[in-house]
This record gives structure tokens, sequence and C-alpha cells, in this order.
């Protein structure tokens, strides 16, 4: 007798105008089962779970539910078959309550808040989660926020779980409680996807491994019977070595001195908390954190975009050489940056360079082709009201061919191109700009791993220059493999400054949720 | 006292048309499209109204009932300011146009097919179009009341159907499951249509609807607040009052109430408290407008998350989009 | 065993994907089929009222291009629809939705109105010109100022309070003109009104229009320029993208908005300059007569390309004047030329969607067994 499977695909394809997303992609899944779906960024992995929650729907190619072709055209037809999506992006309206997230879209005539309530304790209790149905989701923590998704599915009496990249905003400690419910689920006989590109999760959780390479499906092996080498290579097509160099640069300056820096936002929370510390010249200062921990407004506020009080003080690499042809006095002290412009930290010639987490919202136009976004921080140089766009152009055509970026040419708007591309023309203009200081924020986030360690190496390169580099980061097993030291924020506040060579991933995991002998973080 | 207790009584009823349509922005504005043709949406229902109104009471005969001729004129002004939404849902939902354009669009079509079919209809009546004593007396309300009994009771049926609709509606946007469906679509269509929403179907009802609530506030303004005759751009801005009552009121049906309330008074106020005689009355009428724009200023300088917009308020869904 | 309930679920009828690319020439025919929908629309409504819709869009178009006198008139319509596009384009760029160009005409035919009436007998012609264009502007420029300091310092909805200071410019006419520059200046007149300008303070003419459109045919190329090829109008771009880009690239956001909302004023206000000492001679309540709404539309039509405007501008203007000519002829209401303008912007707006995507139908056959 043929099994029948929980869910079955058959020749699965998705286009995006031209690109393919999907090519022909099968696979299976029992109940009882946990199948990781791995996949470098832009494998399609998102792209076919889409298809199964109904969010996208398939150009061709057959899905199959408990062994019956199914059709789904809507997110509705999926909570029909019992199949519920964990998305990477949580999806939740903010201003609501937990409840009324879990109840979304349901029928069912008139609102009772109580007894719904009711029914999602009881839903927690079975598996184990700690929930509180009247907390509004803009009050809750990043782990908080996944817990009501995966309560939301259940609710729906899902018994088909897909999760896309679940750990991905987790600490360590969080992902192993997140582990612990769905091996509690999976005893309970439900079938579930998890989507993943960490290696080491899938050996801890899985039972089967399905690889997709660029939209094509190239196989599954059982978890048992592979490794994570054999895993790489079905990714990537090739065998790599997963080793990221780590030079020593022997020769260190401070360059950064951040002394008791306090931020506070529009709505009044404290988003940096008495922050100290020293980004030296020649190291890769990691930081870590839990996402919303104070990367962003930290590394604003060196930039100049944020106000604060206490100190940012610059020290030039070469006190005594002019700057930009100018002899700028230096003051011994450092220059303050804080409470400064960017464009008058440029004027006192500190050369920052600074790669935002929001590429096309922030550090690019997604509108506007290569030459335009090279003149971005250029557009003011020269006399006269016109804007000189030959130097760009010449920018533009040399990080074309330096860097490898696929592009039609110079005059497309980089909104087309695809996230390696564009993560390229950001670090490539940023890196053009002959910094003293490189700040990055999650620099290879959503890159394959070949744009990933072009990164790696362009980031070691700015190193052995001198340049102080800033790497916020989010999995701990790069930043240990890549960083010199690792400042770990906690709540906006420094939790700990580790030595990278040294410490472990349990010790920053640690840092990253707690503040020792502080307050602990929900 | 009784100067005040006239001027209260006027104040509401020039609030209505202003609730009308601020109601109906709301209900727009909740499934987070941000629609500006309400002044286009009032001249439809408005001259749609008047139209309805007159050929009844053409059909009917010099029997016409004032009742029957006032039910026709809302069902007809409802009709038309959904037609107008409708237009603007299928530009910007289905088509993905800009909203503001699309919405300035609708105005000016709006504006253009009031006033046009006006004429054409005061032209088929030979000058001016009016519509008859019985239809008029059904929209005058109650006369004769005095003392606390004007201020309650001697409004027409209209005012009362919208202090309805602003605690229905209020009732429906919290404490119902569709009124949660349509302010997570308005919120966050992803995360709507991810917990299986049909969003394009809120976003279509909830901006039709909402047009028709705003074609009855036009209506009101050409029924009541004219006097049942078609003047040449009547509708004159209060669409666009409406727009920015919506904000005053923080999208909350209940201040919608008092934001009109408010509004209404600053229209009329000159017929009460007069100075200075007629040549300063253009000045007296800016009142509401200047008032608009103050209320502008303090909500951006507050800036209080409960009275943020719809988060996704003016953007186009698409689910496919990447 | 539960049964899957949407087991026998189809494909759906419709579905839309993107266009990878479509030639120019594909593009403008959808935009031709557009106008041309519209028209049969308008048609649909001319025929409804018992017309010949034939009839009277070719009475449209000879009255409006046929003789030297009515190429004038289309021509005179079309000045402030151009001007006013080009005052409009900047703030549009930016995404700053300006849609008080009316009151900012207004602002500036004020101006311009106080130096015709107060000061023609004590300034020699030229000059006293060239004193109201300069008054417009300054004026103008002010009007537009004010929602821009304010978006500028705490982001207040900039749509509703240029709405709205159009509404208080008008009644400050209505004002002038029942009071201080109606009966007071004007004591004989049988009505309020605001008297006709002296002959100093009158635009002089160029083959029949006035020179006004020599002027805004020369802006619009600065204005191309301007917004294509300068630092100025390269900031103006990267704010309407992504404001947080242009604090990242260090520009001063809240200066550049108010710095091109006072342009966006002044080229109104000017505008309301040429309307009062071109056009009427006179300041009235209709001296921004819808133009600065209308404007919008050939702004956005244009895709904000000065050039472009130029044709839409004219191609309104001829409407405009045929809904005149057909009002007088048919006694159909003049009102029509805004309620098809209305159309026909409905229908170029949504052809874009058919230009950028393409939909796909549900394949025959496509569920096999």
């Amino acid at each position: 007798m043929e099994q029948t499977y929980a869910i079955q695909l058959e020749e699965i394809t998705k286009t995006f105008g031209e690109v393919v997303a999907n090519d022909k992609v099968s696979l299976s899944l029992a109940r009882g089962e946990i199948l990781a779906l791995l996949g470098e960024n832009g494998s399609g992995k998102t792209t076919l779970m889409n298809m199964l929650s109904g969010i996208y729907f398939p150009d061709s190619g057959r899905i199959f539910v408990n062994g019956q072709e199914v059709t789904i055209r809507a997110p509705k037809d999926a909570f029909d078959l019992h199949i519920g999506m964990i998305h990477q992006h949580f999806k939740l309206v903010d201003i609501l309550t937990a409840a009324e997230n879990i109840i979304l879209g349901l029928d069912g005539g008139r609102l009772n808040r109580r007894t719904v309530a009711e029914e999602i304790r009881t839903i927690s209790e079975k598996y184990g989660f700690d929930i509180d149905p009247n907390q509004k989701i803009y009050e809750m923590s990043v782990s908080q926020k996944q817990t009501v998704e995966i309560v939301k599915v259940l609710y729906r009496g899902a018994d088909i779980l897909i999760l896309d990249e679940p750990t991905a905003v987790l600490t360590p400690q969080e992902t192993d409680k997140l582990f612990a419910v769905l091996r509690n689920m999976k005893a309970d006989g439900k079938a579930i996807i998890i989507i993943t590109h960490k290696l080491h999760e899938v050996m801890a959780i899985s039972d089967q491994v399905a690889v997709l390479r660029k939209g094509k499906y190239i196989g599954t092996v059982s978890t048992a019977e592979t490794s994570p080498q054999q895993l790489t290579e079905m990714m990537v097509g090739r065998a790599v070595t997963l080793d990221i160099d780590r030079p020593l640069v022997e020769h260190q300056t401070p360059r950064l001195a951040v002394q008791d820096l306090t931020c506070v936002n529009g709505e009044g929370v404290t988003t940096l908390d008495h922050v100290s510390f020293t980004a030296m010249g020649g190291e890769i200062l990691g930081i870590a954190g839990v996402a919303g921990s104070g990367q962003k407004e930290l590394l604003e506020a060196i930039a100049g975009l944020q106000k604060g009080t206490g100190h940012i003080l610059y020290h030039p690499p070469h006190p005594d050489q002019p700057v930009a042809g100018q002899h700028v006095p230096v003051n011994p002290q450092g220059e303050e940056l804080l409470g400064k412009s960017p464009r008058q930290i440029r004027d006192i010639g500190v050369s920052l360079a600074f790669v935002p987490e929001d590429r096309l919202g922030m550090g690019l136009v997604a509108g506007m082709d290569l030459v335009d976004n090279m003149l971005l921080k250029s557009y003011q140089e020269g006399r006269g009201p016109m804007v000189d766009r030959k130097t760009p152009r010449k920018l533009a055509e040399q990080l074309i061919e330096a860097l490898e970026i696929v592009t039609p040419g110079v005059s497309t708007p980089v909104r087309r191109l695809s996230g390696g591309n564009v993560q390229k023309v950001l670090v490539g203009r940023e890196i053009a700009s002959n910094p003293t200081v490189l700040m990055t924020a999650y620099p290879v986030r959503g890159l394959d791993i070949n744009s990933s360690y072009t990164i790696y190496h362009l980031l070691n390169e700015q190193k052995k220059l001198g340049v102080a580099v800033i790497l916020v980061g989010e999995d701990l097993d790069v930043l240990l493999e890549l960083c010199d030291r690792i400042l770990v924020l906690c709540g906006g506040a420094v939790s700990g400054i580790v030595d990278g060579r040294t410490t472990t991933k349990e010790e920053v995991g640690l840092l990253m949720t707690h503040v020792p002998g502080g307050k602990e973080e929900a | 006292m009784s100067n005040w207790l006239n001027f209260i009584a006027a104040a509401v009823a020039a609030s209505a048309p202003l609730l009308f349509g601020t109601l109906g922005e709301i209900l727009t504005e909740k499934s987070g499209n941000l629609n500006l043709g309400v002044e286009g949406m009032m001249f439809m229902g408005g001259v749609a109204g008047i139209a309805g109104s007159y050929c009844y009471e053409l059909a009917a005969g010099s029997g016409y009932n004032g009742w029957i001729s006032a039910l026709v004129a809302v069902i007809c002004a409802f009709g038309a300011g959904m037609f107008g939404a409708l237009l603007y849902s299928v530009l910007t939902v289905s088509l993905r146009v800009n909203q503001n354009v699309a919405g300035l669009a609708l105005t000016i079509f709006g504006t253009g097919f009031g006033n046009f079919f006006g004429e054409v209809l005061g032209n088929a009546a030979g000058g001016f179009v009016s519509v008859g004593e019985r239809t008029k007396a059904v929209f005058n309300g109650v006369t004769g009341l005095d003392g606390p009994g004007k201020l309650l009771f001697s409004y027409n049926f209209m005012v009362y159907l919208g202090l309805v609709l602003a605690v229905v509606l209020a009732w429906f946007l919290n404490s119902s499951r569709k009124g949660l469906n349509l302010r997570s679509v308005g919120e966050s269509p992803a995360t709507a249509d991810a917990a299986g929403i049909n969003v394009t179907r809120y976003k279509y009802l909830a901006t039709c609807l909402g047009g028709g609530i705003c074609g009855l506030g036009g209506m009101y303004i050409v029924m009541a607040t004219q006097g049942g005759t078609w003047v040449h751009n009547c509708i004159n801005g209060k669409g666009w009052i409406a727009v920015a009552l919506v904000i005053f009121a923080t999208w909350s049906p209940l201040r919608a109430l008092v934001g009109s309330l408010v509004f209404g008074g600053l229209s009329v106020m000159r017929f009460y408290f007069p100075f200075g005689g007629n040549i300063y009355a253009p000045i007296y009428d800016i009142a509401p407008y200047i008032a608009t724009v103050l209320v502008l200023i303090a909500v951006s300088i507050r800036q209080r998350r409960e009275s943020q917009p719809p988060n996704s308020l003016g953007l186009a869904y698409f689910r496919e989009e990447r | 065993m539960r049964e899957p309930k949407t087991a026998n679920h189809r494909e759906p009828l419709v579905r839309i994907a993107k266009r990878s690319d479509i030639s120019q020439g594909k593009a403008w025919l959808i935009r031709a089929v557009a106008i041309l929908l519209a028209l049969l629309t308008g048609g649909l409504i001319i025929l409804a009222l018992g017309h010949n819709p034939i009839a009277v869009y070719k009475e449209m178009i000879t009255s409006s291009l046929g003789k030297p006198r009515g190429i004038r008139e289309t021509v005179k319509k079309a000045v402030p629809l151009l001007g006013c596009a080009l005052a409009i384009a900047p703030a549009f760029r930016m995404k700053f939705w300006n849609i008080g160009a009316e009151g900012q005409i207004l602002a500036g035919g004020i101006a311009a109105s106080y130096f015709a009436l107060f000061w023609y007998d004590k300034l020699p012609g030229p000059v006293l010109l060239l004193v109201m264009a300069l008054a417009g502007l300054v004026v103008g420029g002010i009007w537009g100022l004010i929602p821009a300091f304010f978006k500028a310092k705490w982001g207040t909805n900039e749509t509703l309070f240029t709405l709205m200071l159009n509404y208080i410019v008008l009644g400050i006419v209505r004002f002038l003109q029942a009071g201080p520059w109606g009966p007071g200046l004007n004591p004989t007149s049988a009505y309020p009104k605001i008297p006709m300008f002296d002959d100093a303070a009158r635009l002089p003419q160029v083959f029949g229009v006035h020179i006004g459109w020599i002027v805004v045919l020369l802006l619009t190329a600065v204005m191309f320029w301007y917004l294509n090829y300068t630092k100025h109008g390269y900031e103006i771009a990267v704010v309407g993208e992504s404001v947080n880009t242009a604090q990242y690239a260090g520009m001063r956001v809240p200066q550049i908005i108010v710095r091109t909302m006072l342009l966006s004023g002044a080229i109104s206000g000017f505008v309301g300059f040429l309307q009062v000492a071109g056009a009427s001679y006179t300041l009235t309540e209709s001296t921004a007569g819808g133009i600065g709404f209308t404007a919008i539309t050939v702004a956005w039509l244009a895709k904000l390309n000065p050039f472009v405007m130029i044709l839409i501008a004219l191609f309104l203007g001829v409407l405009e004047k045929g809904a005149d000519t057909i009002q007088t002829v048919y006694q159909i209401p003049a009102s029509a030329a805004e309620m098809l303008t209305g159309l026909i912007l409905f229908f170029m707006l949504g052809c874009e969607f058919f230009i950028q995507y393409r939909l796909l139908f549900r394949r025959k056959g496509a569920r096999h067994e």
C-alpha cells in the first residue's frame, strides 16, 4: 500500500516576471514528521511555502493534501485544509491584542472576548506556551509575537504547520524552547515544515531534509543519514569551506569612543541606555542582541541621525595630516560627533560609511538608477547649481566590474536588482568613499552564500586598511567567526563586550537576555 | 437665551451633512483607503437625491407623498455616492492607482457630474429645479417647537439617522468580528490576507458603503440646507471639511459627532452673533476652514499613538508584489 | 478523517502578473485607447441628452482649433493650466501633495491687483507690471510656504492644509469684493465688483494672446532643467522617494520642503498675476476658477514631465473652449468639460495598470483528470 502523505507537491513552478522562483519542485511530508526545507537565500523556499499557504498561486504543478488534489487560491483555503504558516515577518496587527489577532478573519457572529481568551489558555496549556490574550502586540517581545503566531494557527485547527526561519530572531535559549514545543507537536501527530538555512538546526530538529537550489529541487535526504558537509554541497552545488577568515591586525588605535550615550525615542522610550565602548581602527567590532535592543539607534546616533546625551568622540587615524585638502585642527580629546548632522560630520572631515539595515528605504533610493544612487553622498560636490553625473557614472561602472554586480546597465533602477546585487551596490558605494569608520547592519541578510562571502571579504579588507568596522549581526555563528570583539546589547544597555576568539555562543546568548547584575529582560 | 437655543438648533442642523461625510470617510479610511473624493461623492449624492425626488414627484403627480419622496432621495443619493466610490475602488484597489490622485479625479468628476446634471435638470424644469412643498416639509423637520423641545425634537429625520449611524458604526468597529477584520485590513492588509480575510472585498465594501454615506451628506445639503433646490456649486468645500474632520475625530465615529457639531456651529455663527454688517460675512464664512487648519496643526504636534491613522492608509495592496 | 472542503476548487479566473517590459509604442496605444474610451463614455452621456455626439465633438474641435480666434481662446485657457502644472511639478516630485495651487493663484492675484488698483498712476507702465509680477510671486510663495513650514516642522498633513488655505483666500477675495475694493473703489457698479484695471496694468499681447504664453513656455524649459539637472532637483527627487534616505545622505529635509513649496507657490502666484493682468483685467472669485485643480491632473498625466505638460494643457484647453461653445450652441452645460476631464482622468489613470501588468486568464483544461 502506498503511504498517504500529509502534503505532496508535484512539479510546482512559479515565476515572477522573468525570474523563475520555483522550477518543477516536488516534495512530500508524512504526519508526525518534521521536514526541514533547506536552501540558500533566494533559492525559493519561502515562495514554495507561500503557495501552500495561499499567498501565491502556482503557475503549474499539483498539490495534494492527505492524498487529495487541492487548489489553494487564498489563505482561507489553506486554513480549511488545516494548513497554517508562521511567516518570517510576523503577520500581526500591532494595535490589536493577542486574542484579537488570533481570531482575526474567523466567522462566528458576535465578538466574545472572554470565551476567546479561555480557548487560548486551553491551547497554551496543552503545548506549554506562555501568553496573555489581552496584551497588545506592540508591547510584546519578538519571541512573544512568535508565540502568538503559533497559537493563531493552532487555534484555527492547523495540523500541518509551516515555520519560515523561526529562529532568525530568537536567542539560542529561546530556540531551544521553540524546538521543545515543536517536538511536542510532532508527538501529537502534526506534520511540520521548517524553513531554514542554518545547518546545525536542521541536524537538531528535523527528520527529513529537502534541499532547494536556485529554485530547483535537488533532493530529499534523511537527517540521520546525512552530514552538514553533504547538505552544504547540495545547497551550493559544490564543495565549499565554511570557514570565515579572521586576520589579526597588530596595530590597532582607538577610533571612536562612545561614552555614556543615551537616546530616547519620540514615544519617550529609552532606546540606548548609557552605552559606552571604544571601536578600534583595524578591528571588526560585532554587535549582537535580540532584535530591537538598540542596534539601529546606536548606528544612527553615530551617523548623526539620532539625538541623545553623552559623547561620541572621533579620533582620526592620522591626526597630523590634512583632511580633504584642509588642515582640520584636531581635538586631542577627540572630535564630538553627537549633536552634529550627517553633513556637519562630513564637513569636519570625518569619513563615515554606513550600510543601514533598510537598504532600499534608507541607504539607497529604490526608484533611481545606479548612477543617481552613487550621487547620493557626493551630489553637493562641485560649484554651481548643476549636478555632475560623470564621476558617479564612472564609479558605478567600476563597481559593476569590481564586485561583479549583475545588472542590465548603470541606468537600471536598483529596485529591479536582486538582494545580493543591491547590497553590493550599497557596500561598494560606501567603501568607495575611503571611510575611516565603516558601520554595517545585517550586511548579509537575504544574500546567498557567495554574495555573503564577498561581503565578509570586503569587510576584512577594510579592517586590514585600518578602518574601524562595526558590524551589527543576527547570525551568532557568523559573528563568532568574523569579529574580533563582540558587544552585546540588551534592552538598550551594554550587557557585555567579549572576545570573539574565545567566547561561546551560549555566553553571548545569555548576555542577549540578561544584563549581569541588572534587570532581566522579558 | 433663545438666541443661544436657536443657534444650537441651527448648529445641529448644519452639522448633519458634515457628520455624514465624516462617518462615510471614517468607514472608508478604516479599510486603508484614503478617498479624497468626498466632495465629489457629495455632489453626486446631492444631485441624485434631488433628481430622484423630482422624478418621483413628476411620476406620482399631485398626489405624491413627501415621505416617499424623501425615501427616494435617500436611496438615490446613497446609490450615487456608492457609484462614485465604486469608481474610486476600481481604480485604487483593482488597478492600483495612486489614492491621492484617484480621489482628486473623483472630486473633479463628481463636481462636474453634480453641476452638469443639476443644470440639465434645471433646464428640463424650466430654469431651476426644486422639489415640492410636501417633500420640503419633511426635510424641514418639526416646526413650532420651543425650548428644550426644539433642542431635541425639531430636526428632520436625517439628523437622527446620522446620530444612529454614528453609534452603530462605533459599535461595529469596536465590538464586532467584521469590524475587527476591517480594522486589520486598514492596519496591515498582508496580515489580514494571511488570516484568511478577503482584503479586496472588505476594501470595496467599506469604501462603497462609505461613499454612499457621504452621498447622503450631499443630499442633505441640497434638500435641507438649500431647501430642496439645486444651487450651482452648492457643496462648496463641505466634503473637504469632512475629510479634515476625520482627523479631528481621530477615526472615532463618536468623536465625529462632537467635531461636526463644532464645525456646524462655526458655519452658522454669523446669523446669530453678527458683527460689522454684510461685508464681513465672507470673513465669518472662513472660520470653519481656519478651525480645520488649527486642528490639523494641533493633531500633528500632539502625535499620540491612539490618534494615528490606520497604518496602511493610502497604500495599495498587492498580494504577489515583490 | 476530515474531508477537505476545498478539494474541488478551481484555479482563479483571472490572475495578475507584472509585465517584464512593454514597448513604448504599445504603451501609447493603450493610452490612446483609454482616451478613446473616455470620449466614448462622454459621447453616451451626450447621446442620452438627445444630441449627436459626433457633431458635438466636432463642434468642440472646430470651435477651439478651427479659426485663429478659437485657437487664441484655447491657448488663453491652456497658458494658466500649463503654468500652474509647472508650479505643481516640483511639489509632486517631492510627494508633497500641494492641492492648494488654486489658493496660491488667488493670493498672487490679490497682490498683483493691489498694485494695479492703487499704484497704476504712480509707477511707469513696465515697472508697474514688473512690480505686479513680483508681488504675485512673493505672496503666492508665502501662501505656499505656510503649509510647508508646518509639514517640515511637525509633519502636518499638507493635502488638507493647502486645501483649506484655498477656501480661506477665497473668503478674503469675497471680502475685498464686498467691501474695500468693491463698492469702496467702484461705487457706480450695480453690484459689488472690483473695478477693471487701468491700461497700464494690462499685459501686452503677442499674436493676440497676452505675452504670458511666451514666459510660460520658457518656464517649461527651465523647469525641465531644474528638475533633472540641478542639485535642487536631485534633492527634491530623493526626498520624494524616501525621507529616510535623504536624511541619511545628509540633506536638510525641512529646508528642502520649505524651499520647494516657496517655488511652487511663487509660480502659482505668478499665474495669478497672469490671470488678472492678462486675461480678466480684474480680480474676481473665479480668477483661479478650478485651474489649480485641473493643473494637478495636467501634471500627473504628464508624469511630471514639463514638455508633455504642454500637450496635455493644450488638450484640456481644447476641451474647455469646446465646452464653452457647446453650451451656447447645444445648451449643454459647460460643467460637461469638468465631467469629461474627470472621465478622461479615470481612464488615463486606470490604463497605466494595463501598461505595468498583464492579466492571465484561466487556461482551458488547466485541471487534469
